[in-house]
């Protein structure tokens, strides 16, 4: 073969899959786009007051609204990080300022990162096993559990990252100074890294809100007001999903409005974490 | 001492990377990272006035020992799943025996059951979704780390990350009222062109109904790409520029720096990006629920309707009547998670292993 026959193949090799590449790339954000606009397309026209408003309806009446399952989901989610966080935080905190280099911290780091990518449903059939099943019923407070479960490793995960980018020159000055380990931790540690911290705490609440597997066993779902978290608990996912299934089309269109309202919130928590970071770091 | 690198090098991406951070999470620590240096170097903290004495060992005895039941509790969570999913599964293990593998019987009116067609089709689902993703993936990756300008990486990242933010049950939602009957449509074209051909060919026929077990692969596919893409993207950037810039020296175009520089270089991490992907799409749950139309067969074609042991346990465990039915799907979530720990437990390794050399280079 002539040298410039293999010049010319091996540019036009690379321009082959190069283009390719371009095409992999467009073919991703296709669908990033086609779902989106899904979701707005047949959503926005159902939002309403009466959405923010009414308990989800009967099947086959015209109206109502998700109310009482965005009440729930707020609840559940709410018991998810504040039962989550405190203990990830603090198991960060033992991986990254007790335990660091020990062989049992390296276990821990090991199964948290399964536990990171662990099917939530499997989550789910542990808490209806230990809690549900003890109970004899559905409630809020195991699917809060549920969520705390999925929660856990994301903050610890995000925590420890954050605390171990503390230099130990830091933490060495103020023991200098007489202050006591717990003191070191609290006031220097963690005050430097508190925007790492609570953005791992907001991907954390964006993870676990829009969780439909665990709360199917767990919280269940219910039709009417429900305060009371002793009890099966309305909430967005589980209302999406039996709305979506129903053949009623009232139902249906709650769902799409549902289904576009967590999408934005969950992105729009996203989007905040990302601006919160970037304006600290700007203005420094 | 390691800690002092700064945190946008190189030192840090490979240490994220070793660990399971959502991608995009991970684009956010890049900037945290930043965040917490500078903060730091303002020195406003006051510490007061300090008497070390015997209630500061106590309250450093209790603050160490809090940290660690918490740490420990990780411990205790997962070795709790396992052994409560265990006890429970025992009763249908023990009364089925090696046929809860085997057999192909779901009936849940004559108590008969066994794992196969779910187990079927979790595995054939993954392995569709890998099919696509993984040379998507690495397309995406190739474009993001050689190919984009500048300006347009960080958004080209993000949008494809948002792809993992959206809740399962939106995938599945937009699966079975919109891609569902529109893949009706195109899939008649698939058979009439695909569906003769010898060996693979059968694997293409059957009723154009949307929904099935290639749709749900095709789902997946889209739900695991932001997470294979970014471990790629991550350990491309690893690749010293050194290595890249020498193959340039010489001659080489960029695919073929890319394809024998930049691949051999990062095997062994693109391989645990993968299997992390494998991993998230063995346990999915809600959107292949939707789709893959909730049949215990295992069909001869992809075109028909099957099961994965995640929508079996989502459609029947609240619905399950007598203590065998729910042992036997409590027995399906054990084997996932079986399944699943194997998978990414080898993906952590994987990773640990680059994230070794890498550190040892650093």
């Amino acid at each position: 073969m002539p040298a410039s026959a293999i010049y010319l193949r091996r540019r036009l090799v690379n321009a082959f899959n190069l283009g390719i590449s371009v095409l992999a790339t467009v073919f991703g954000l296709f669908w990033l786009v086609w779902i989106m606009w899904t979701l707005v397309s047949r959503g926005v026209q159902w939002i309403n007051l009466a959405l923010f408003t009414q308990i989800t309806p009967p099947p086959a009446t015209p109206g109502g609204g998700i109310a009482n399952a965005i009440v729930g989901s707020l609840l559940i989610t709410l018991v998810g990080v504040v039962v989550g966080t405190p203990i990830g935080i603090l198991a960060a905190t033992w991986l990254a300022e007790f335990g660091r280099y020990s062989r049992i911290a390296t276990v821990i780091r090991f199964v948290n990162d399964i536990l990171l990518s662990a099917p939530s449903i499997v989550i789910g059939v542990f808490v209806y096993a230990v809690v549900v099943a003890r109970f004899g019923h559905f409630s809020g407070w195991s699917g809060g559990v549920a969520l705390a479960i999925i929660m856990l490793p994301v903050v610890l995960r995000t925590t420890e990252d954050m605390l171990t980018l503390v230099p130990d020159q830091i933490r060495e000055a103020a023991a200098a100074l007489g202050a006591p380990q717990w003191r070191v931790v609290i006031t220097i540690v963690y005050r430097a890294s508190l925007g790492g911290i609570l953005t791992g705490v907001m991907l954390g609440i964006a993870r676990i809100s829009g969780e439909t597997a665990p709360l199917l066993f767990t919280a269940l779902n219910n039709q009417f007001w429900n305060a009371n978290m002793g009890q099966a608990m309305a909430n967005l996912p589980v209302m999406i999903y039996q709305f979506a299934m129903s053949p009623y089309e009232n139902w249906q269109h709650l769902a799409w409005a549902g289904a576009l309202l967590i999408t934005l919130a969950i992105l729009v928590l996203n989007l905040i974490a990302r601006l919160v970071i970037r304006s600290n770091t700007f203005g420094t | 001492m390691p800690t002092l690198q700064r945190p946008t090098g190189k030192g840090l991406a490979a240490h994220r990377r070793l660990n399971f951070i959502p991608p995009l999470d991970q684009a956010l620590m890049r900037e945290v990272g930043t965040d917490a240096l500078n903060s730091i170097s303002t020195p406003t903290v006051t510490i007061g006035r300090i008497r070390p004495g015997r209630g500061t060992a106590i309250a450093d005895f209790l603050f160490r020992g809090i940290t660690r039941v918490a740490a420990l509790l990780v411990l205790a969570l997962m070795a709790g799943i396992l052994v409560v999913l265990f006890i429970q599964a025992w009763p249908a293990l023990h009364h089925f025996g090696w046929k809860f593998f085997t057999g192909t019987d779901w009936d849940p009116v004559n108590v008969v059951f066994s794992a196969m067609p779910s187990i079927y089709g979790t595995v054939v689902t993954s392995v569709i979704a890998m099919v696509i993703a993984v040379p998507v993936s690495f397309g995406i990756a190739l474009f993001i780390t050689q190919l984009a300008p500048a300006w347009l990486r960080r958004p080209v990242s993000t949008a494809i990350e948002l792809l993992a933010a959206i809740p399962s049950i939106i995938y599945g939602m937009w699966g079975l009222f919109v891609f569902a009957p529109l893949f009706s449509y195109i899939q008649p074209w698939i058979t009439d062109h695909i569906g003769d051909w010898p060996i693979i060919g059968g694997l293409f026929q059957g009723p154009p109904m949307g929904i099935g077990i290639f749709s749900a692969g095709l789902i997946l596919a889209i739900m695991v790409i932001p997470f294979i893409s970014s471990v790629m993207r991550d350990v491309f950037d690893l690749v010293p520029t050194v290595l890249k810039e020498s193959a340039y020296g010489v001659g080489c175009t960029t695919w073929e720096v890319v394809w024998h520089v930049v691949l051999p270089y990062t095997r062994i991490g693109v391989v645990g990006g993968i299997m992390l992907g494998l991993g998230r799409a063995l346990g999915e749950t809600m959107a292949v629920t939707f789709i893959i139309g909730n049949s215990h067969t295992i069909g001869e074609s992809l075109f028909m309707p099957g099961n994965t042991i995640s929508s079996t346990l989502a459609n029947e465990f609240t619905e399950a009547i007598g203590s065998m039915y729910t042992s036997s799907l409590i027995a399906l979530g054990l084997i996932l998670f079986f399944i699943t720990f194997v998978v990414l437990a080898f993906a952590k390794l994987l990773l640990l292993r680059i994230g070794a050399r890498e550190g040892s280079k650093g």
